[in-house]
């Protein structure tokens, strides 16, 4: 059913002519329809094309000459198997994704009860904190933690570490606002009811609210990974050298100097990563959440 | 008493989980603010022309601040042009993408019918496919003998090329759209799907017209919505610099995020990255505020 509920009732008014379908409140959304189609196509069309070219049995990235799994692994040199630069770049893409989700997904669930059910000025500024680096523009914490590594002697060092750190520092906000709206959802009845039944505050926790908070919580891990896999800027302020640049920071650096399609073969793997595990992640969901409907809508922010 | 103690350890428990982030937070983002301070009104080692920073705000050198003031405003005023040229190049992004977002999103919300959760999920697919590669796939499109040109050209026939990718305005701005549109659509999409459709169809039965309908009832129950989706588009723009060095490479289109990224990695000019960051830190955390208070009193009103 597209149609608006009372669309069987008015058809008779149709017959008037062109002005009248302009005027009847009921007509299908044919503009809105189109509008949406273009859109869908303008926003995954350019992708498609590059993932097309990165099977180009040739070095260029505008004419088609043919199939070939030349830039996956054909090649003996610049192939993204081969390179050793662009495999390392792979695989530390993400190394960085499964541990800076692990540091992020249990410190935001926990920041997200405690800010939910904690009253005072301390929980409402940092819940302000959250809300900034939510929508923080991500060179501005870049920076700041580039000052801090250059101008101190902290554990936070250029490499791994220093990215791992920016990345859960600027991921944090993701489980705290999902988790929090699902808690608001949820209310404080379960809990107290567990708690009269004999359970101890933090049992309560474990075994009720944590249950219950299943589907934010995968949905935010689904989302921080696939979110720092293709992180860009902090990784790239923070980095220590060739070692530890991830695909996106190649991308950025080859991309405007005559890249071969090895640079999309590059590109295709990372969204290839991306999409299995957003897909793995959906339909361990489903299964999470089996019964409700609509699950998908937790991914738009809808938890 | 057993009671008084769970009580007591009830009430410890929230903010013991809310600690750790809350922590993570302050350590890794307050306090690197105050780097980024302590840089900009520090001082430059003459020799090796590293920042020196200045803990104490008592003894804050106040002269890299000027330098970077005078050349915004003053007779010099290099920096000028750049600012002026990221709230055009921002303000245009964010009114197109709400333009295209809000009926993509208020078509999903209200007429896809059966195929919303595809749709959703067409929606959804930009966030799992990184900036860089979407950026990467206009690169390839926008080429001098790339299939823009192809297509404007009628494969050849026409003389007519354009250098895309060379400092073109349009270029960039579009660019800016087409990377966040998507951070547009879900938010506007979660607060049109919360308005009833009861509410429309009763404007409808009572004689208003389509542009009625959203003038009187769906704009404005939906402004929230696009005041959110705004916030979680507008200000990271503001930091953006890599959509411009992907797609122009000229100084005649850099933004703010340019000249921080330029400045930041320059031996003796990472004061003024750090007045640029400041800058930018303000005017994103003000609207931040100013949303924060504004629905809070909204809540005040409701309960």
């Amino acid at each position: 059913m597209t149609a608006v509920p009372g669309a069987a009732l008015v058809p008779a008014r149709r017959r008037r002519g062109p002005g009248a379908w302009a005027r009847d409140p009921w007509r299908k959304p044919r503009i809105l329809l189109g509008i949406t189609v273009l859109y869908v196509g303008w926003s995954l069309l350019p992708v498609l094309i590059a993932v097309l070219f990165s099977f180009n049995d040739g070095k260029s990235r505008t004419v088609w000459q043919g199939f070939s799994m030349r830039w996956y692994y054909g090649d003996p040199l610049r192939s993204v198997w081969h390179d050793p630069t662009l495999h390392s770049a792979v695989v530390h893409t993400l190394w960085l994704g499964v541990l800076a989700t692990l540091i992020t997904i249990p410190l935001g669930v926990a920041m997200a009860l405690g800010l939910d059910r904690w009253r005072g000025r301390i929980p409402a500024g940092a819940n302000f904190i959250v809300l900034i680096t939510f929508v923080l523009p991500e060179i501005l914490l870049a920076v700041a933690l580039l000052f801090v590594a250059t101008v101190l002697q902290t554990p936070l060092h250029l490499g791994t570490a220093g990215q791992v750190m920016g990345l859960v520092t600027y991921q944090l906000s993701y489980p705290v606002v999902i988790v929090r709206s699902r808690l608001l959802t949820i209310g404080k009845h379960y809990e107290e009811a567990a708690i009269d039944l004999g359970a101890s505050p933090m049992g309560a926790v474990r075994r009720v609210l944590l249950k219950m908070l299943l589907p934010a919580i995968f949905a935010s891990t689904v989302l921080v990974f696939a979110d720092v896999i293709d992180d860009f800027v902090i990784v790239r302020y923070l980095s220590g050298g060739s070692s530890t640049e991830p695909v996106s920071v190649k991308i950025y650096n080859t991309a405007r100097a005559a890249p071969t399609p090895a640079l999309n073969a590059l590109a295709t793997v990372l969204l290839a990563s991306s999409l299995l595990v957003v897909l793995l992640g959906f339909v361990a969901y489903r299964r999470f959440t089996r019964g409700e409907r609509r699950s998908i809508d937790v991914f738009a922010g809808e938890a | 008493m057993p009671d008084t103690t769970a009580r007591a350890g009830r009430r410890l428990l929230w903010p013991m989980l809310a600690l750790p982030g809350t922590v993570w937070l302050v350590v890794l983002f307050v306090a690197p603010v105050y780097v980024v301070l302590a840089v900009l009104f520090g001082g430059v080692d003459p020799i090796l022309r590293q920042p020196v920073p200045v803990w104490n705000p008592v003894h804050w050198d106040v002269s890299q601040f000027d330098y970077v003031l005078e050349h915004i405003v003053g007779t010099d005023g290099f920096f000028g042009p750049a600012l002026v040229r990221t709230a055009v190049y921002v303000l245009v992004a964010s009114v197109l993408c709400l333009l295209v977002a809000y009926p993509v999103a208020y078509y999903t919300a209200r007429f896809a019918g059966r195929y919303r959760g595809l749709l959703l999920t067409l929606l959804i697919a930009p966030f799992w496919i990184s900036y860089m590669m979407r950026m990467l796939a206009w690169i390839n499109l926008l080429q001098n003998d790339g299939l823009v040109n192809q297509v404007i050209s009628l494969g050849g026939l026409l003389p007519a090329h354009v250098n895309w990718l060379n400092g073109q305005p349009v270029t960039v701005v579009l660019g800016l759209v087409y990377g966040y549109v998507p951070y547009m659509v879900l938010p506007l999409f979660a607060g049109l799907d919360r308005i009833p459709a009861a509410v429309q169809e009763a404007a409808r039965d009572l004689g208003a017209g389509r542009v009625e309908t959203f003038r009187r009832v769906t704009w404005p129950m939906s402004r929230q919505a696009v005041v959110v989706s705004l916030l979680v588009t507008t200000l990271p723009m503001l930091g953006d610099y890599y959509t411009n060095d992907m797609l122009s490479s000229s100084p005649q289109t850099s933004m703010v995020g340019n000249l921080i990224n330029n400045s930041v990695l320059t031996p003796g000019q990472t004061g003024q990255a750090g007045a640029f960051v400041m800058l930018v830190l303000l005017v994103s955390v003000l609207p931040m505020l100013l949303y924060v208070r504004a629905s809070r009193t909204g809540e005040e009103v409701e309960s």
